[in-house]
């Protein structure tokens, strides 16, 4: 298909005579537009969020003296198991895949929307009752097996709240998988023309790794789940010993997609940062090609490491070693794309707002979680610190310390975009400090108690650990109270902020060239590339707004970024126009 | 670069490489070390903690770096240097990391093939079959001719259930009464290489249950709530479970295997200092998980002797039938919670609700 094809298909409205600006009632309502439904996925997330927290900070009331005195240790079980949940399945993954992904893979890649709009909307009206539903199960009992739910516990708890837990996970699930499907089409198939896969911003590569990853490894989930329901419900001997079924095989199933979601959880947060930092920090992404093979190198790796969280219960010695290996290289990649920011702001002109505070905290406490991962993949340790605090602080400096300040450097950076306002610095740095603190406080001291000797997933522990677990919950309280300056912040601004410019951080991606808010299918006119998607320092970016197909100022410009303005840079076309040296600029 | 800086790096990479030294050998992290394979984990993880710490020092101290010194200044609104990539630097930091985690993949291997994870002539995971179970269900005469294959985990188990003390226990065993099992002998930690092919000192059978550790004695008829080990012995541990999983832990002896019902899985180990440790149910097994721990009590043969010579007492004195040292099995769900409950500030109704579920 030629360009001037695409461009005439590209040019074909996805939804009709619709209006041009988005109205607030379609934010409450069954809207097919991506940025409305990406918002939609943020603000529902955000607010599971809170109930997750609110869980997290009950859970650590009890947790702040040894006895068991807050709440009944069945009810204790049902907060972590309901906290995780929340976390993982109400929050984490769907805010960052289905938030952050659904508002801005087309914006990035110049689409005007995903490429199945109703199949997007039903995916995220999968959320809202499956949340209901997880909720609803407090009425009756909630599950109180952990979120890896494994059998025979599970069977032998409660049924009525772990029959609720299956249901709201298969619909979680279905959704994750639905919004993976469109996120691989659209990416595919709906790239702006000039568009390469070599041209394309770095976080449309994490969302297509993490999209493959959720459509091979959530369809397991599923499997393992119905399996469960059939041994909790109907009374069959899947995994139930006492009727010779194998409680293992449901971990290798369970594992097979939940060690996989932890990267369905962090390769979007991957790719937020590595949009966030060249912006913020004025200098090309360091290694583009790197990163991005690297995100397709830990989507593939990630499907076969899932048996190192067995090392203790039923795996071979052999397959202990194999696992062990491939969890290992895992660090590779991730080291090659944490190498690769810290060279990426090394020499830059770093622009210390909020968007940059939480994305430089997502490294820092990031690698504090990936080198403990390294640790956990020892067989020998592994054997010692499974089921520890160790592991409670591994995954929460990994999913704490790295989805969620991805997600809220995520929210600071494209806000203005996405309302068309601008959020209150001096309160976001409040909330990053606040949050920073709190954070290091209650999840750092985990570690030492986990290696003593303090097990997770219970009510009471060895007065010994007294002090630590005190200072934790001291940590999680201010960690709670962090999230105060935001929400004021947030809800303020979006009603009566300072208006955003179309571009407030001189960003080169295409979600930087429409207007604040976008309006209905994004573009005014197709967008074009004209210089890559970092491109910072090696020419004037001014030029590059809405230059049509034929622009007839500059054919090199609108040859893509594969052209005249990715090699060396002129000094003649100087970042900045004070800055040029001559008037020879070839406009 | 110019000299200056040159000479600068190497000094601070002379430094994080010290301090490393020094905080991988006294982060004081690990409890004490009570086995003899603790001391080869508590080396690895000494390793790893050396090269965690320069790796944490070098990002941290870049990020701190660069936050200020490349900070924007006010007056500034230029971009920074238009740098994309460097290949030889690209090609060094993905080596540097895949030769460490080599390296600390082989040192891992070596540590677990020392304590006995790995022992070349033990087939019995590989080779099961698991005929018997389907044989020996009612009308399964088909199967029947397959019922000759060697069978590890049938063998342990009525190894295990021919024992008086574990006899004593079988009604309470869901597994064991509905179930023939899987012909699973699940993987564990066996011989060290030394004593490859030997059988062990002692042999003690470990029972996992809602909410207790049960130790039975064979050859005995000694069952106790509390784990008596002498030192210096080699000791193996068989280890099942009744109900739902749960996993024994030993912090001091860095030591954890999950008990799995339907399953059988052994520690093989040699306790060195005499001492009182938690055992300690690592694996989320119901609402009481947390209070299902116990002590191993590791003393001087003498001593062992002595304690086991009075358990037998006991044993004889009374009827097998009754309690025998402490013995959850034979107590209802609500006495058995009883104390714990009280503890807890647990009434007998919620508690009678809580197993009404």
């Amino acid at each position: 298909m030629t360009q001037a094809q695409l461009q005439e298909r590209a040019n074909i409205p996805a939804h009709g005579d619709e209006p041009k600006v988005t109205h607030w009632r379609e934010y409450f309502g069954f809207s097919t537009d991506h940025k409305v439904i990406g918002i939609q996925y943020l603000v529902t997330t955000f607010i599971f969020y809170l109930i997750g927290g609110a869980l997290a900070t009950a859970v650590r009331t009890e947790l702040a003296t040894p006895a068991s005195d807050f709440v009944a240790p069945d009810v204790y079980n049902s907060l972590f198991t309901v906290h995780a949940t929340v976390m993982i399945f109400l929050w984490i993954v769907p805010a960052g895949t289905g938030g952050f992904g659904n508002y801005l893979v087309p914006l990035l890649i110049g689409a005007r929307d995903m490429a199945f709009p109703r199949l997007n909307a039903i995916a995220f009206w999968m959320i809202p009752p499956a949340g209901i539903l997880l909720m609803s199960s407090f009425f009756v009992g909630a599950p109180g097996a952990g979120w890896t739910s494994y059998p025979p516990l599970s069977i032998v708890s409660g049924k009525a709240g772990e029959a609720i837990w299956i249901m709201s996970v298969l619909l979680l699930g279905t959704s994750s998988i639905l919004a993976g499907i469109n996120f691989i089409v659209t990416i595919w198939k709906m790239r702006t023309p000039g568009m390469g896969w070599n041209q394309m911003p770095l976080f449309c590569w994490s969302m297509f790794a993490t999209s493959c990853l959720a459509v091979i490894s959530t369809p397991v989930l599923a499997g393992a789940l119905i399996l469960l329901a059939f041994d909790l419900l109907v009374g069959t001997s899947f995994f139930n010993p006492t009727g010779g079924g194998d409680p293992i095989v449901y971990q290798h199933m369970f594992w097979f997609y939940s060690h996989p979601a932890v990267y369905i959880m962090i390769l979007p947060m991957f790719g937020m940062i590595s949009e966030i930092l060249p912006v913020h920090a004025r200098k090309p992404i360091f290694g583009y090609k790197a990163i991005a093979y690297s995100s397709l190198a830990i989507s593939f790796l990630g499907l076969i490491v899932w048996a190192h969280h067995m090392f203790t219960s039923g795996t071979p010695a052999w397959l202990r070693m194999f696992f062990m290996i491939t969890t290992m290289v895992i660090a590779v990649p991730t080291g090659i794309k944490v190498f690769s920011w810290l060279a990426t702001i090394w020499g830059g002109k770093l622009r210390l707002n909020s968007a940059m505070l939480f994305a430089l905290g997502f490294i820092s406490m990031f690698v504090i979680g990936g080198i403990s991962g390294v640790m956990l993949a020892a067989v020998p340790f592994d054997i010692h610190v499974h089921d520890t605090y160790f592991v409670v602080a591994h995954l929460h400096y990994v999913l704490f310390g790295g989805s969620v300040f991805g997600i809220y450097a995520g929210f600071y950076h494209w806000f203005p975009k996405m309302t068309g306002r601008m959020l209150n610095e001096a309160w976001g740095k409040v909330h990053f400090v606040l949050m920073f603190i709190g954070f290091n406080l209650a999840f750092l001291p985990m570690h030492k108690l986990g290696i003593e000797g303090m097990n997770r997933r219970i009510a009471e522990y060895d007065p010994k650990f007294a002090t630590l677990n005190l200072i934790c919950s001291i940590g999680a309280y201010i960690l709670a109270v962090s999230t105060i300056p935001f929400i004021v912040n947030a809800c303020w601004s979006w009603i009566a902020g300072p208006k955003a410019p179309d571009n407030p951080w001189d960003g080169l991606t295409l979600e930087w060239m429409t207007t604040s808010p976008p309006p209905v299918e994004n573009f005014e006119k197709d967008p074009v590339l004209a210089t890559g998607p970092y491109d910072y320092g090696m020419g004037d970016r001014r030029t590059k707004v809405d230059v049509p197909l034929d622009d007839p100022r500059n054919p090199v410009l609108s040859a893509g970024p594969d052209s005249a303005l990715r090699a060396d840079p002129d000094p003649a076309v100087a970042a900045h126009p004070d800055d040029r040296q001559g008037e020879s600029h070839n406009r | 670069m110019n000299i200056p800086s040159q000479i600068l790096t190497l000094l601070v990479g002379i430094v994080v490489t010290l301090v490393s030294l020094w905080y991988g050998q006294n982060h004081g992290l690990l409890p004490i070390a009570a086995s003899q394979e603790a001391p080869l984990v508590d080396k690895l993880f000494n390793a790893m903690m050396t090269i965690s710490t320069g790796l944490f020092l070098i990002v941290e101290g870049i990020i701190i770096i660069s936050v200020i010194r490349f900070r924007r200044r006010p007056d500034d609104n230029t971009d920074g240097p238009p740098v994309h990539g460097n290949i030889p630097l690209e090609i060094l930091w993905t080596a540097i990391p895949a030769v460490i985690v080599l390296g600390i993949s082989i040192y891992s291997f070596e540590v677990y093939s020392q304590m006995g994870g790995i022992s070349p002539m033990d087939h019995s995971v590989a080779h099961v079959k698991s005929d018997k179970h389907f044989a020996r269900m009612p009308g399964a005469a088909i199967a029947a001719t397959l019922t000759d294959t060697e069978n590890r985990n049938q063998q342990l188990q009525e190894e295990a259930l021919d024992d008086p003390a574990t006899a004593l226990n079988r009604k309470e065993l869901p597994q064991k009464r509905d179930s023939e099992g899987l012909g699973v002998t699940s993987p564990r930690i066996g011989p060290t290489p030394d004593k490859e092919g030997q059988a062990p000192e002692y042999v003690i059978n470990v029972t996992g249950l809602q909410f207790a550790w049960l130790f039975s004695y064979p050859d005995t008829n000694v069952t106790t709530g509390e784990l008596h080990l002498p030192i210096g012995r080699e000791v193996k541990l068989n280890i099942s479970a009744n109900d739902v999983i749960h996993a024994f832990w030993v912090p001091e002896f860095r030591l954890k295997q999950d008990a799995v019902p339907g399953r059988q899985s052994e520690l093989r180990f040699t306790p060195n200092k005499v001492g009182e440790y938690p055992v300690i149910c690592a694996e989320l097994c119901g609402a009481y998980h947390g209070v299902m721990k116990t002590k191993v009590i590791v003393e001087t043969p003498e001593d062992y002797d002595k304690w086991m010579g009075e358990q037998q007492e006991v044993a004889r004195n009374e009827a097998l039938n009754q309690s025998v040292a402490v013995n959850p099995v034979e107590l209802s769900n609500a006495e058995f919670l009883a104390p714990y409950a009280s503890e807890m500030g647990v009434t007998t109704e919620s508690l009678h609700h809580l197993h009404n579920h």
